[in-house]
């Protein structure tokens, strides 16, 4: 008899922890009083199992309930932010003091060309060759160390480093050179997917662990934008308190607290993305949801303004880069998109959004890009123009197969899979262009 | 006879308090009091009487306490506090003005329909 009595509680126990807001410590005192009135019932003759249906049932409704103490506590509807050793036993060992450690070493390193060189025009190119170099193989390292990455695998980490440290340091640059600024743009870039590598625990072949890569550069950019707004609050309080000490000290935090400020955060928001992924929504697909919609109507207007008006034509040469720029998003909201959706449902609206958005930036593009092809033609190649020209091409097939998948999956042609292993599959080829930009448009311009 | 939900709801603080005012006490206790109290006529839901202690207790009215019991339960113990006293002092005046107003009203209502009857 007890023992039916407690699997009843048992299952009770099991539904009640279920409902929102009832914590806990709240179904262990529930349950003190569902075994009180129990005992008291079945004094009175009832049968465990009658006794227990009265009492649950006097206990009232659950849904009432755990709205009652959703009420009485509202802030546990809430996923709170705790620092470690709080109350979130399912994160075991989320490793602060190691992501700190690996964040102190990226501010240290930030600082190594100032405190090595003594002119400013200097510093200033070493900081444009060098600053993701300073960064990001200490975020490469702390992910290798986090996984556990054999020696061998350690090596073949460290090479894309290794040449791109070499390369952009040693190339005979001129003065002025556009190649060099493109180098320096793209070799950031270039350096993240070497990051994918460790990140992904050496297995980069994998579909699933690259796909982990896109969440954890969503996320991570979320963060980094978050703690960068808070970092450039306390600095301007800093600026504006530290006034009356002078322009020297104030010049001094500028120079020192803020490069090793930003370079710190780049190991501080990857160790919060990776803390709190299973313990907090991920950003990066809710303002996806939010902004693919927005995204749809505004291009499509736009496309249909240009159609009609004919200013695809009319378009400044340079504003390519700004039609990249719009293919970037689109990618970022298809894939974000992508990166959160459950694979076995079936298409919906927000799929049909999705693929309007995308054929009106593709609509959009090719309106400009045919203009801008016969421009290069008649004006001549520069790098820059290869490099925008290059990387809005990778982008339009990219965005044209996907539309073609796309388009299938809505009509049931095929399952939903192709069109996210279509985005991991293309992966390498984004970080082959950027390598290509980095490393290879220089000499070939002779490093104009 | 079943007494109208906004009137339990309003009542419930006074209640806990005074029962908790004889000495300090767990849930399940507290509802029997009650109903004792009102001879069975006032019918809480009884799990709705833990958001209600909770709320008492962020507000600073009673003190909550897991402590295991002579018969050897563990259960959470609440007790008033100052505040609490003073919080049940204030419902109290509020219950008596209420009261002494509807018992003026009864009377005169009375004497009306005995009036009614007589003429």
């Amino acid at each position: 008899m007890t023992e039916l009595l407690e699997s009843l509680i048992d299952e009770w126990r099991n539904h009640v922890s279920q409902a929102n807001g009832v914590g806990g410590h709240d179904i262990e005192e529930l349950e003190t009083h569902l075994r009180e009135q129990i005992t008291d019932l079945g004094g009175s003759g009832l049968a465990p199992d009658e006794a227990f249906l009265i009492a649950v049932k006097r206990l009232g409704d659950i849904d009432d309930l755990s709205r009652e103490f959703a009420l009485e506590h509202g802030g546990r509807l809430w996923r709170q932010f705790s620092m470690p050793a709080g109350l979130e036993p399912e994160v075991e060992s989320t490793g602060f003091a190691e992501a700190l450690a690996f964040a102190v070493v990226a501010a240290l390193a930030i600082q190594i060309p100032r405190l090595l060189t003594q002119s400013s025009t200097g510093l200033d190119e070493l900081y444009l060759h060098n600053a993701a170099l300073l960064v990001l193989p200490v975020l490469a390292w702390y992910f290798a160390r986090r996984n556990s990455l054999s020696p061998r695998q350690v090596a073949a980490a460290t090479i894309p480093f290794a040449i791109g440290a070499l390369l952009i340091n040693i190339y005979p640059w001129q003065e002025d050179s556009s190649t060099e600024l493109l180098a320096a743009l793209h070799l950031p870039v270039a350096f993240w997917f070497a990051v994918a590598y460790p990140y992904m625990g050496a297995a980069w072949r994998s579909h699933e662990r690259r796909m982990d890569f896109v969440r954890f550069t969503g996320e991570w950019f979320i963060y980094y934008v978050l703690i960068a707004l808070g970092g450039g609050v306390l600095i301007g309080l800093t600026v504006f308190i530290l006034e009356p000490a002078g322009a020297e000290v104030v010049n001094a935090v500028v120079e020192w607290v803020v490069p090793s400020g930003a370079a710190g955060a780049v190991i501080v928001a990857a160790w919060l993305v990776e803390a709190k992924q299973s313990v907090i929504e991920n950003m990066a697909p809710v303002l996806t949801t939010i902004f693919t919609p927005l995204f749809a109507v505004m291009l499509s207007v736009v496309a249909v303004a240009y159609a009609v008006l004919g200013l695809g034509d009319e378009f400044d040469r340079e504003v390519i880069g700004v039609f990249d720029l719009l293919l970037i998003v689109v990618l970022g909201l298809l894939l974000y998109r992508i990166s959160a959706r459950p694979s076995t449902q079936p298409a919906g609206w927000m799929d049909r959004i999705q693929l309007v958005a995308v054929v009106a930036a593709l609509a959009l593009d090719a309106m400009v890009l045919g203009s801008m092809i016969d421009r290069i033609v008649d004006l001549g190649i520069t790098p820059n123009r290869v490099a925008a020209l290059g990387l809005n091409i990778v982008l339009l097939v990219n965005l044209v197969w996907a539309v073609w998948l796309l388009a299938r999956f809505i009509g049931s042609a095929i399952p939903f899979h192709p069109v996210e292993r279509w985005q991991t599959d293309y992966l390498p080829i984004l970080a082959i262009w950027t390598a290509t930009v980095a490393w290879l448009l220089p000499p070939l311009f002779g490093f104009a | 006879m079943q007494i109208d939900k906004d009137l339990v709801a309003a009542s419930a603080t006074p209640l806990v308090l005074a029962i908790l005012d004889e000495g300090e006490s767990y849930g399940y206790a507290i509802l029997k009091r009650v109903r004792e109290l009102s001879d069975g006529e006032i019918e809480w839901t009884d799990g709705m009487l833990y958001p209600l202690l909770h709320r008492l207790h962020r507000l600073g009215y009673v003190t909550a306490d897991w402590r295991t019991s002579e018969e050897g339960r563990r259960r959470k113990y609440y007790a008033i506090t100052k505040e609490g006293r003073s919080a049940l002092a204030d419902q109290q005046r509020q219950w008596a003005t209420v009261t002494s107003a509807l018992d003026d009203l009864w009377q005169q209502l009375q004497v009306r329909h005995l009036v009614g009857e007589i003429s």
